[in-house]
């Protein structure tokens, strides 16, 4: 980055660190933490979309739904999210490109499968083999986004249903006295005072989702933690910044970083907890 | 702007986009990217090494366009079987295992006996605690021995484990560790004698991919008699002599 840096073999103290930290390689570990970020903020959204549809289809009353809801929840809560990222997405990015296949070229003659391998034609490659690195990069970041709105939802959808099924009695027999449709009673009184119930639970979720970021390397997404284990393994001389085994401290960098991030969604929660207190009947709620 | 400026640029833009109608099939090189000297990512972020340069030489001899991907070790083989790439060109030694899931190319690299290395002062008993990479052959080998197996994701973490004494040994394919003994101020040490386990690294390629190995065979070919494989791996293995 500095002309200075053009032999760093010839460089030292505070120079050769100038050098060190702002290599091309560093700034793809700092645009990481970037990367990760909007991964978790992009997700959110429809993790909480995916867990208010499984809440209500769970509490719906067409048995089909209801099994639907509950199947989702528990199958998806059930299964190792490291197998979850592995197999299902894996089949998902298969699916998709079979489907590609069968609309892109019908006049394909030779089988999909053949052996352990999974062949279609080059046109209904997903992102197609000749498209640049960035596209198959955005193409995994869309995978894990999808991942992890999956899996998520479903431990959403749980803790929602729960409460849901906890808001009190009374209070929605108070809108029908008021002579509130049951939709009304729903969008009004019910929902509203569902979160008070809700939020402890989804603020675990969210912390577990922080951390849940190292399986984006199973989709070929490079996260911070690839990255500092990358850069902090022992470099020979082949490298142009040669050192021993600096894991420790990239790992002391990420460690701040997780606690930062912990200490920063504490205080959003703590708001959120306190306006959605208002006005409860509860030990936490506020008039 | 000018005239000529403006002529020119749309020149260079013919030029470029002639060039990209009649370039050839683009193949997707899948490395690890963790393994110097043969594969590595150097400060660039760019990967780097002695199978970079063999790569890039023989997709020019091949008339192919390659990008490089790098994915872990242990998912490099069903990541080639699924499609996300169309090579695996990563220090994999050919055996039979792997030989029933994937095809492989021709060795580009003679077979390369592995090596237990210790701390300096240490001795290797039985019973001592060898570590070795996930899913190679050294891990293989090492679970049919009196040892204990130890298995870690990377290369690097399995050198760190034997630093940190977490375990006694490290069992790898002896041209890798070479630089790392020569590195380490006489703090590590080879010992006792070479075992032979795998094959000759060559490239994976799907098995239905017969045409792409075709094409990287003759290319290796090529390479083999005119000696520039055998002046590459001279250059990043040490001055290593290889009759090709």
């Amino acid at each position: 980055m500095f002309e200075y840096c053009a032999d760093p073999s010839a460089i030292e103290g505070l120079e050769w660190w100038s050098c060190y930290l702002t290599t091309a390689k560093h700034f793809a570990f700092y645009k990481s933490f970037g990367t990760v970020l909007v991964l978790l903020f992009a997700t959110v959204p429809f993790i909480l979309l995916l867990g208010f549809a499984g809440a209500l289809a769970r509490r719906s009353k067409a048995f089909p739904l209801r099994v639907f809801g509950l199947a989702y929840t528990s199958i998806v809560r059930g299964v190792p999210d490291i197998v979850f990222f592995l197999f299902a997405l894996i089949a998902l990015d298969q699916g998709i490109e079979y489907l590609r296949h069968i609309t892109l070229c019908p006049d394909w003659s030779e089988p999909i499968r053949q052996g352990s391998d999974f062949i279609v034609c080059s046109e209904a490659k997903m992102p197609l083999g000749s498209a640049p690195q960035w596209q198959h990069e955005l193409y995994g970041f869309f995978l894990a986004m999808t991942g992890f709105a999956v899996v998520f939802g479903a431990f959403a959808a749980n803790t929602m249903y729960g409460a849901l099924q906890a808001v009190p009695h009374g209070q929605l027999e108070t809108g029908v006295a008021f002579g509130m449709s049951p939709r009304q009673i729903f969008r009004r009184i019910h929902l509203p005072q569902m979160w008070i119930y809700a939020l402890p639970g989804l603020s675990n979720l969210w912390m577990i989702l922080v951390k849940a970021t190292p399986l984006l390397f199973l989709l070929g997404v490079e996260d911070i933690v690839y990255w500092a284990r990358e850069l902090g393994g022992t470099k020979i001389g082949l490298y142009s910044y040669p050192h021993g085994d600096w894991r420790l401290a990239y790992f002391v960098v990420l460690l701040v970083f997780y606690l930062t991030l912990t200490w920063v969604s504490e205080r959003v929660f703590e708001r959120l907890t306190r306006f959605v207190s208002k006005g409860q009947d509860t030990l936490g709620g506020t008039l | 702007m000018n005239i000529f400026t403006k002529i020119a640029m749309a020149a260079a833009l013919a030029a470029t986009l002639g060039a990209t109608a009649v370039s050839a099939q683009t193949v997707r090189m899948g490395t690890e990217g963790a393994y110097p000297p043969f594969n590595f990512v150097n400060d660039n972020g760019e990967i780097d090494g002695f199978e970079r340069e063999v790569g890039d030489e023989l997709c020019a001899r091949a008339n192919l366009e390659c990008v490089w991907v790098t994915n872990e070790w242990d998912s490099i083989i069903p990541n080639l079987t699924s499609g996300n790439y169309d090579t695996i060109i990563a220090g994999m030694s050919i055996t039979e295992e792997r030989d029933q899931v994937i095809d492989f190319t021709q060795e580009y690299f003679p077979p390369d006996p592995s090596r237990y290395m210790v701390l300096a002062d240490a001795e290797l008993s039985d019973g001592a605690v060898v570590a070795a990479q996930t899913a190679t052959i050294q891990a293989g080998y090492l679970a049919s021995t009196g040892y204990t197996l130890v298995e870690f994701a990377t290369a690097d973490e399995t050198i760190a484990a034997v630093r940190s004494g977490e375990a006694d040994a490290v069992l790898a394919d002896a041209s890798f560790l070479a630089e790392i003994v020569d590195a380490s101020n006489g703090e590590l040490a080879f010992t006792g004698d070479p075992v032979s386990i795998g094959g000759g690294v060559g490239i994976g390629v799907r098995e239905s991919d017969g045409e792409l190995k075709d094409k990287l065979n003759a290319a290796i070919d090529s390479m083999k008699a005119d000696g520039t494989l055998s002046a590459l791996i001279a250059k990043w293995f040490d001055g290593r002599e290889v009759s090709y």
